[in-house]
């Protein structure tokens, strides 16, 4: 048996660290190490129950929207209101931008460009994909940068600046949007939509969001070649994509993009085919193989965070989450699945969740969420409210945030004492994928996923498409 | 053009990677081409670099020792001083705050980016168990991680883009004038920023300027009024540029609806009090301007109060204009 530690893994959001044990020539073991440790969940001891609203967006710069939004949710619940419809659809309109932004940043700046590296010199296609997608220089980088700002403005409109905005209130939001605001939303909504169908997809979002198996998606890929979307297909398909880096699909998901008449895309555990609630009381953490005191599994609302550098069994900042005892994955496959989109369970059941998987779930979650955003728009009322007063006490002493950042599952449970923050334990989506063993010893999903990967070198690609198909946000993870 | 690009290093440390986030903001050109542009070559940023692992560890080595040459080093997030650097470590143990110091030391030009970076920022707040701080502040102190008197072989002390996140202006047109050898020590102010932006204050251009200067104030986020008096914005103080440059395009912590809350500052993350009220005594907010003496603030504040059109009273309090400015006596229905 041979170790290797690997790092830094880059084109990742923060700072990741991978130990391989290999035998025969594949990996025996993994361990995943999350190197950073800030502790926020300290830093928010002891304040105002609604400064969590200025704190927690800086746990993350990729993801601080949905920091916000699983803030703001539990701050709903300590203060008993909740936003007005328009409070809720601007919401809505502010955290898919987020989603959509890191979807592409995570598709065109981290992903592709590792199909673009020297290594991959002999293949047929190497050629077409160096030139689109190296790094930085690539010519796909530049009109997706410019995309991506026209998008962004509607942060600027709705949210003041990104990331770290203080618009998400309990109960609504800061900004009212006059007829005027909204015209220009929608043009830059549907400027942003033209990007998408020429250069990204090739074909009119519904298209994308009318692929309903595994057939479909190959036919697709034939009708617009030239689409960066297909174009990823077509490696996919010639590495195999489909057999790498499939972990113990059991999929997570929390409530998110709640408008009056339900959520968007609804909470749940995928297993074995099929979606069952989510037992949120069946949530804990474990602290083992992290650098923090404590051993074995607590509830969040019973757990702490407090640094031990030196203790032995640790490998980790990060805790590992589990639901009922066992580790699960989250991210826009988790979603897709429990939305019963028909081309991810079709994908999920041949071939489990993989890194064709998790990115083809990343990529048509664009597509679907941008005409849902042009009915955002559309449903506000303008003469409305769009927020209501937050009461000046807080009227319970505990509360639980749940949202979806675009890499999964986020939860915030917050307690209080004597009306000041006493305990906020969070547990963001690659805290799950990324977890490291449990006091069982059980993998965490990414571990779980390396597991049995047949490679020459320890640096091989297909270790980073793994690990960069999982779309890790690392400063999320230990925060 | 003749002239040979300057090699940029990137690297992040205690922070939560928003700067470079909003530098990918950048609008018009985005931002590799900006870069390009003004002269730079991004020789390594963790989330843009193509080379990953081994040979990125063996390139931070070679740059550390001096093998290959770099002209600036940007640092986004705080060096994690604590537990002997133990709360950030790179693949092969070492402290990434030694490697931080390494570089530092041997590069022209050293810039901070963000608010972590320049004085530790929300990373060094509450306890700090982590030992977070700057490049060359600690806080509002001289001395961080590089000592107080730090000046990079360049000869500028490190350049602070405070800032929580930064402006992508703010980073990329320091990074044009450093990279033109354009910034001189008198271009900055005595927190090591860039004084293009910090000599404004918020306040300047803000949309609520009016309301301000009738005292017509806001009782909750989300509505017109100034957000000063009671729903703790600090832009009377806060040096930055936010409301005539604007962010996202057009918008600003005010035209957002929400208050300053000084984010340029050292110690922005512990004010003290809430971040969303202003703490008052005797019925007057407790942060004033800087520069105005308080008995003039009062008096004028007392004059001003009695003076405010109703217009501007009742539009304070609501969520959008319900009294519109009136029209001269001849073009009245
Ligand atoms: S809201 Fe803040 S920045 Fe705007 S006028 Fe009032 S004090 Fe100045
Ligand atoms: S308005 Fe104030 S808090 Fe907002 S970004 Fe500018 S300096 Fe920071």
């Amino acid at each position: 048996m041979s170790r290797r530690i690997l790092g830094p893994f880059n084109r990742v959001e923060g700072d990741l660290n991978i130990t391989l044990d290999f035998a025969d020539g594949k990996v025996s073991a993994a361990r995943v190490t999350a190197p950073l440790f800030r502790g926020f969940e300290r830093i928010l001891l002891g304040r105002e129950p609604l400064d969590a609203l200025a704190i927690v967006p800086r746990i993350c710069g990729i993801c601080s929207v949905s920091q916000s939004v699983a803030a703001a949710n539990a701050l709903s619940a300590l203060y008993g209101i909740s936003p007005p419809p328009n409070g809720l659809h601007v919401r809505n309109l502010v955290h898919a931008v987020e989603n959509i932004a890191d979807h592409l940043s995570h598709f065109y700046l981290f992903f592709m460009p590792d199909f673009a590296r020297a290594d991959y010199q002999s293949q047929p296609w190497h050629a077409g994909i160096f030139a689109r997608f190296q790094a930085q220089r690539g010519s796909a980088v530049a009109p997706m940068l410019e995309a991506r700002a026209i998008l962004m403005r509607f942060m600027g409109s709705l949210a003041g600046h990104w990331p770290h905005t203080l618009c998400l209130q309990p109960g609504g939001v800061t900004k009212v949007v006059s007829a005027a605001e909204r015209v220009r939303l929608q043009q830059w909504l549907r400027t942003f939509r033209r990007y998408l169908e020429q250069h990204t997809f090739g074909q009119p979002l519904e298209a994308i969001a009318a692929l309903d198996s595994a057939e479909a998606l190959a036919h697709y890929r034939q009708q617009a070649p030239k689409a960066d979307f297909a174009c990823f297909l077509d490696i996919a398909d010639q590495l195999h994509l489909h057999t790498l880096g499939r972990s113990y699909d059991r999929f997570i998901a929390a409530d998110a993009y709640a408008a009056p008449d339900g959520c968007w895309s609804p909470a749940g555990l995928w297993q074995n085919g099929s979606s069952q609630p989510l037992a949120l009381d069946d949530i804990s953490e474990d602290n083992h193989s992290s650098w923090l005191a404590g051993e074995g599994s607590a509830a969040p609302l019973h757990n702490d965070t407090v640094p031990l550098p030196d203790k032995a069994e640790g490998y980790s900042w990060s805790k590992a989450p589990r639901i009922a005892g066992a580790a699960a994955e989250t991210g826009a496959l988790a979603r897709g699945l429990l939305r019963g989109e028909n081309l991810l369970c079709d994908m999920v059941t041949r071939d489990g969740g993989n890194v064709l998987s998790r990115v083809v779930a990343r990529l048509t979650e664009v597509a679907r969420i941008v005409p849902q955003m042009e009915q955002w728009l559309a449903a506000l009322q303008l003469d409305d409210a769009f927020q209501l007063a937050t009461p000046t006490q807080p009227q319970h002493s505990q509360a639980i945030g749940l949202t979806e950042a675009a890499r999964g599952m986020l939860g915030h449970w917050v307690a209080l004492d004597a009306g000041r923050i006493s305990r906020y334990q969070i547990i963001a989506p690659t805290t799950w994928n990324f977890s490291p063993r449990d006091s069982q010893s059980l993998p965490g999903p990414l571990e779980k996923a390396l597991e049995g990967v047949e490679a020459s070198d320890p640096q091989a690609l297909q270790v980073q498409h793994i690990v960069r198909s999982f779309d890790p946000c690392q400063v999320c993870t230990t925060h | 053009m003749a002239s040979k690009n300057k090699r940029l290093l990137w690297l992040q440390s205690g922070g939560c990677g928003g700067c470079t986030l909003s530098l990918l903001n950048a609008e018009a050109p985005s931002l590799f081409t900006t870069l390009a542009d003004i002269g730079i070559e991004l020789i390594w940023h963790p989330s843009f670099a193509e080379q990953s692992l081994d040979e990125a560890m063996q390139l931070l080595q070679r740059l550390a020792n001096g093998d290959e040459p770099l002209d600036m080093l940007c640092l986004e997030g705080a060096v994690m001083t604590g537990a002997a650097g133990r709360f950030h470590l790179l693949p092969d143990g070492q402290a990434m705050s030694t490697l931080i110091e390494q570089l530092a030391r041997r590069t022209s030009q050293v810039i901070a980016v963000g608010t972590c970076a320049a004085y530790g920022g929300i990373s060094a707040a509450g306890d700090n168990l982590t030992g977070a701080t700057g490049l060359n502040h600690s806080g509002n102190h001289p001395g961080g991680l590089l000592g107080g008197d730090f000046h990079a072989a360049g000869g500028l002390p490190v350049v602070n883009i405070s800032g929580c996140p930064t402006h992508p202006g703010w980073v990329l047109e320091t990074l044009a004038l450093l990279a033109s050898d354009s910034l001189k020590a008198s271009d900055l102010d005595p927190l090591g920023r860039p004084r293009f932006y910090a000599d404004k204050l918020v306040h300047h251009g803000c949309d609520k300027n009016e309301f301000y200067e009738f005292k017509a104030s806001a009782t909750a986020p989300g509505q017109m009024g100034c957000l000063m008096e009671h729903v703790g914005c600090k832009g009377t103080q806060a040096h930055a540029d936010c409301n005539s440059r604007g962010w996202n395009g057009e918008g600003s912590c005010l035209t957002g609806g929400y208050p300053c809350i000084n984010c340029t500052a050292p110690d922005f993350a512990d004010p003290g009090h809430g971040f969303f009220s202003t703490p008052q005594v005797a019925g007057f907010p407790v942060g004033l301007p800087t520069d105005m003496p308080k008995a003039w603030f009062v008096a004028l504040a007392t004059l001003s109060k009695s003076a405010t059109p109703a217009r501007v009273r009742q539009n304070a309090t609501r969520d959008r204009i319900t009294v519109p400015p009136s029209l001269p006596k001849k073009n009245k229905a």
